[in-house]
């Protein structure tokens, strides 16, 4: 059996990954993707430490977890449309009618 | 095993949500100006639900597996709440007109981030706190974002969202590793658990508890987290930047003082520096960065940023008087705070905002009553003794003073000291400059007015008469158990 340490090294590295392209990359659709990855992060962890101590509260969280992100994709979508509409960019930089 | 469900505990937060869904109804048969009804259904709402949560101040319950509790503390929130979103719809009422914004949709919505407000207070397991916290953000980026012709608001509505969705990535992640630690989210059994813990543990409950910290540092607008407040205070809807203020802040305040000054008690001694040195940066920050501001409402969001860290300054005193003050210094910020956004939307016309700090040239003489109302905010705001903002101060930095923090008080005051002078520099273009242009004021525009009687009175009363209100504050405090 693979260690439970694994994947929780490798759901730290997912996380990072995320933080780090929410901070470098300026395209808002992929910044946004970077804020999934460090949610699905937090589900890949939950799941490892349910599975570790043999209760299944981190798996039924991962379902709420998922649930919410849904709703946040539906919003954070809308939101990015009516700026888009307004702007016809998907640039974090050049978003700065208001000092960034 | 399903859990019993407790409606009792859930009474606060069933009401307010069955309000939000009336005015999504009542919004199907009404048309233009009929629409500002809407906001009447919300404010009779809010005030039941106020009465209720007031009614239950007795009880001491816990439902759902132990999941949500309705302790005084939860009350006492739910009752700010509730005077944060009705006075947030009162003025909504007639600001909406103004920028051409009549929808139902805003006054549910408003609704709805209230309901999330109530579950945060009352959550008892990490969980039920993170579903809190999304049903209110998620509702508060539409409410940013609801002034869709607008540019401003947009953008504002984009940062607010792309931000706060990456506190939440902390948030959860932080959640998973005390998951990990303790082997559950339930609160109670975590306190328990803290003792006697391993070394693994520990190293994993530090690191959740650090990730805790970064994630409600965004929320509460605390430096170095805080690069997304000024953009979004700015660029929202003038209400719904009133609502985040007064509501949102202290939203996020009850969950973070529940989980560090109770569930995470034993562990004081670890996080207690951090929130010092939060406080101390999130202060000074605040008040230089607010020196410079030339926009109204950028120059009252840093100095929200500024408000947050008297708030920590509070959380570090971590006993009773501390948590009573915080929790009273949040009901005192929420009606003067609220009451100056009040102002700040009684200058503006259609199409024409005037948010610049020269739109406020003697306006002070042309409209006496704006005036006042605003020399009381803004000086309640600074710290003067006899309003709310004084008090409030006073109870938070004397209760560090208690603690051993006597460093940190006097920093808490040089910083009132600071705060002073652009407070101040309102107060001096309101009533010593000449010929600015003429602004609307409140004629004819009661609901606006209200708001700002009540936010008058209820900073003056409180500045007056605070050991009422703190006693109901240290009585919720002491509920933690």
């Amino acid at each position: 059996m693979v260690p439970a340490t694994y994947f929780i090294a490798l759901s730290v590295i997912l996380f990072v990954i995320g933080a780090v392209g929410f901070l470098v990359r300026r395209n808002l659709i992929v910044m946004f993707m970077s804020i999934e990855l460090m949610l699905n992060a937090a589900n890949l962890a939950f799941v490892t430490f349910a599975r570790q101590q043999l209760n299944l509260d981190g798996q039924v969280i991962v379902f709420f977890v998922m649930t919410v992100a849904a709703a946040e994709v539906a919003v954070g979508l809308a939101i990015i449309i009516a700026l888009f509409r307004h702007r016809e960019t998907l640039n974090a930089d050049e978003v700065r009618m208001l000092r960034w | 095993m399903i859990p019993e469900i407790s409606w009792t505990i859930l009474l606060p937060t069933l009401l307010v949500t069955g309000t939000g869904f009336a005015v999504l109804l009542a919004d199907l048969a009404t048309t233009g100006p009929e629409k500002d009804g809407l906001g009447w259904i919300g404010i009779v709402g809010l005030v039941v639900t106020a009465i209720a949560s007031a009614a239950l101040w007795n009880t001491q319950a816990s439902g759902f597996d132990g999941t949500i509790v309705l302790d005084r503390y939860a009350l006492f929130f739910n009752v700010v709440f509730c005077l944060a979103a009705a006075l947030t719809l009162l003025m909504s009422m007639d600001y909406l007109g103004t920028i051409g914004l009549r929808s139902g949709e805003y006054y549910a919505i408003v609704l709805f981030a209230t309901a999330g407000m109530f579950l945060m207070a009352a959550a008892n397991d990490l969980i039920v706190l993170f579903l809190g916290l999304e049903t209110m953000s998620i509702a508060a980026y539409v409410l940013a974002g609801i002034w869709r012709p607008d540019l401003r608001s947009s953008e504002a509505a984009m940062k607010y969202f792309l931000l706060g969705a990456f506190a939440t990535g902390f948030l959860l992640f932080g959640i998973a590793m005390l998951y990990g630690a303790f082997g559950t989210t339930t609160l109670t059994t975590i306190t328990a658990e803290i003792g006697p813990s391993a070394d693994l543990q520990r190293t994993l409950a530090f690191g959740g508890v650090a990730l805790l910290i970064a994630g409600f540092g965004f929320k509460i607008a605390a430096v170095p987290f805080h690069a997304w407040a000024p953009d979004v205070y700015e660029g929202s809807p003038t209400s719904v930047t009133a609502f985040m203020a007064a509501g949102v802040k202290a939203a996020a305040f009850a969950a973070f003082v529940r989980i560090f000054m109770h569930t995470f008690a034993e562990l004081a001694v670890d996080w207690r520096p951090v929130l010092a040195l939060l406080a101390v940066v999130t202060m000074t920050v605040g008040n230089l960065a607010a020196l410079k501001q030339t926009n109204i409402k950028r120059m009252l969001a840093y100095s929200s940023i500024a408000h947050a860290g008297y708030l920590l300054v509070g959380m570090v005193a971590a006993d009773s008087l501390g948590g009573a003050a915080v929790l009273y210094y949040l009901l005192a910020y929420g009606l003067m705070n609220t009451g100056a956004f009040a102002v700040v939307i009684a200058l503006g016309k259609r199409g024409e905002p005037n948010e610049s700090l020269d739109d406020y040239d003697s306006v002070g003489l042309r409209h006496p009553a704006l005036g006042l109302c605003m020399t009381v905010f803004m000086l309640s705001l600074a710290g003067i003794p006899a309003l709310a903002g004084f008090t409030g101060k006073f109870y938070l930095f004397s209760a560090a003073v208690g603690q051993g923090y006597a460093w940190l008080a006097i920093i808490g005051v040089l910083n009132s000291v600071v705060s002073m002078y652009y407070y101040g520099g309102v107060l001096m273009r309101m009533f010593m400059a000449e010929d600015g242009k003429d602004v609307q004021g409140t004629t004819h525009r009661p609901y606006l007015t209200a708001t700002l009687i009540v936010t008058t009175v209820g900073t003056v009363a409180l500045g007056i008469f605070p050991s009422w209100a703190f006693e109901l504050a240290l009585g919720a405090f002491q509920s933690l158990g």
